[in-house]
């Protein structure tokens, strides 16, 4: 039962009354690219919100999944509905924004900046730390019970920001599932966590929330990557698993932020599966633990 | 030289050994990409990268994100991400769990078929689960063919059993067969 067509398909043919309407069935004109575009377009147009240069083979499925969410029948239906209705525009920028996180996740990563980067910090009075894309806040308060667990958090300022102000939120007041803890538990111990685990935080009723004293270094502020500039100069950046939602241009945009944004020697830090690799300041950086994908700034 | 189509390849249980006779028994002239979804734990390392090499002529890694695809290799889905297919390259996501799993097969599957249409084989083998009839579903949607392992031949019959009542599959084949048949499909016209 092999398909024996194997030329590519003419664009399909449609009679009209103007004559034949054709349409291309692959490529970038095809009917879903079109429809994507022609949304994030009018959203950046109606509301100053851009995701035009996200990456579009994720982008697409998070669009799909809020067409079905909203029971409408196309991905026009779904401009219509965002154009109109600002509620609408505000549940784009949800489905929109990947939120999956967790405490030490990668506890390989962990453990290497403890043994890689806090030598490094140790010689600075003051140290200010940029987490970009923080989400709801759990790999922030991770890197805070390390600086503290490393005493170091009483010097350093962690700045954590991301463009989604409901997760911001939530990474503010620093309360979490008490069931996810116990998950999270077993990272800290494989990132060779050296306290208690249970002693960072106090639980009631469901709930985790984390002591006052992880939270008083931390500043949360709302900072969108696309269209934002730099707000100060930083030791370290972590940006991990956030640009892999970016195409490649606003990978150089944030990859020429993060530069501006970083002194001298200062760290970056990005997710596992994430390169330097033909990146625009490639070659300003040198690695400190390639495998961790933690890079310091050479020039 | 870029990729003219992909042959995508969804695994669980009993992954490892289908596809060292699989790898092991491709045709050397077939030079289309391969990208591998076997479902595996958050936690692990390289080892299946590693131990599949050594059943590869072909370069067998784990893409980094926006990494090109590029004939003749061979490319595993890292553990904990989502692999998904672009024009011309990869993307990797850390969205929710599909089927409970991440990566997914369906993930893999979908996005190949929207980015490369009809020049998409897609591969069902076998596994303890149902990740990936519903994204086989979509590479017959979109005029890519579908190949699944025989049910009888399988270590676990549930993805390859999943996949048939999804859509009409093009194959259903032992191993080594499918081997030969993708070697013959590479050879296709829609390729070129």
């Amino acid at each position: 039962m092999t398909k024996k067509d194997t030329d590519p398909p003419p664009p399909e043919s449609t009679p009209g009354p103007v004559g034949p309407v054709s349409t291309k069935v692959t490529g970038r004109d095809d009917l879903e690219h079109i429809e994507m575009d022609l949304l994030f377009d009018g959203a950046f147009r109606r509301y100053g919100v851009d995701f035009r240069n996200y990456s579009y083979a994720s982008l697409r499925r998070r669009v799909q999944n809020m067409v079905r969410a909203e029971r409408v029948t196309s991905i026009s239906r779904l401009q219509d509905l965002v154009l109109h209705d600002p509620a609408a525009m505000q549940r784009l920028l949800m489905h929109v924004s990947v939120n999956v996180t967790s405490m030490f996740r990668d506890p390989t990563f962990y453990a290497s900046f403890r043994e890689n980067v806090v030598p490094l910090l140790r010689s600075y009075p003051f140290i200010r730390i940029w987490h970009a894309g923080c989400a709801t806040g759990e790999e922030v308060y991770s890197m805070a019970i390390l600086l503290y667990e490393q005493d170091l958090y009483e010097r350093c300022r962690i700045y954590a920001t991301d463009m989604n102000e409901v997760v911001l939120k939530k990474a503010k007041d620093g309360i979490f599932p008490l069931d996810l803890m116990q998950e999270y538990e077993k990272n800290y111990a494989q990132a060779k966590g050296q306290g208690k685990f249970s002693e960072y935080y106090s639980a009631k009723y469901d709930h985790a929330i984390f002591r006052q004293s992880l939270k008083k270094n931390l500043i949360f502020s709302h900072h969108n990557l696309v269209t934002d500039g730099s707000f100060n100069e930083f030791n370290v950046i972590i940006c991990r698993n956030v640009m892999i939602y970016f195409n490649s241009t606003l990978q150089t945009r944030v990859h020429r932020l993060f530069f501006e944004s970083l002194h001298r020697f200062g760290v970056l830090a990005i997710g596992r599966k994430e390169t330097l690799r033909t990146t625009v300041h490639e070659h300003d950086y040198e690695p400190l633990d390639s495998r961790e994908r933690i890079y310091r700034r050479k020039t | 030289m870029s990729a003219r189509g992909i042959i995508v390849i969804g695994t669980s249980l009993g992954g490892l050994s289908a596809l060292e006779i699989l790898l092991s028994t491709l045709s050397d002239h077939l030079s289309l990409p391969i990208a591998i979804v076997q479902h595996r734990p958050a936690l692990s390392d390289e080892t299946l990268s590693l131990v599949l090499q050594l059943h590869s002529a072909r370069p067998v890694g784990e893409p980094d994100d926006k990494e090109a695809i590029v004939p003749n290799r061979v490319y595993i889905a890292p553990p904990d991400y989502h692999l998904l297919v672009d024009r011309g390259h990869f993307a990797l996501s850390i969205e929710p769990r599909v089927c409970h799993a991440r990566p997914s097969i369906d993930v893999l599957f979908d996005s190949a078929a929207h980015a490369y249409g009809k020049r998409v084989i897609g591969v069902a083998l076998t596994g303890a689960s149902k990740d990936g009839a519903a994204g086989l579903a979509t590479i017959k949607q979109k005029g890519g063919l579908a190949i699944v392992q025989s049910p009888d031949t399988a270590e676990s019959a549930m993805l390859p059993s999943s996949a048939l009542a999804a859509t009409k599959v093009d194959k259903v084949l032992p191993i080594p067969e499918i081997a030969q048949y993708l070697s013959l499909l590479s050879e296709d016209r829609r390729f070129m």
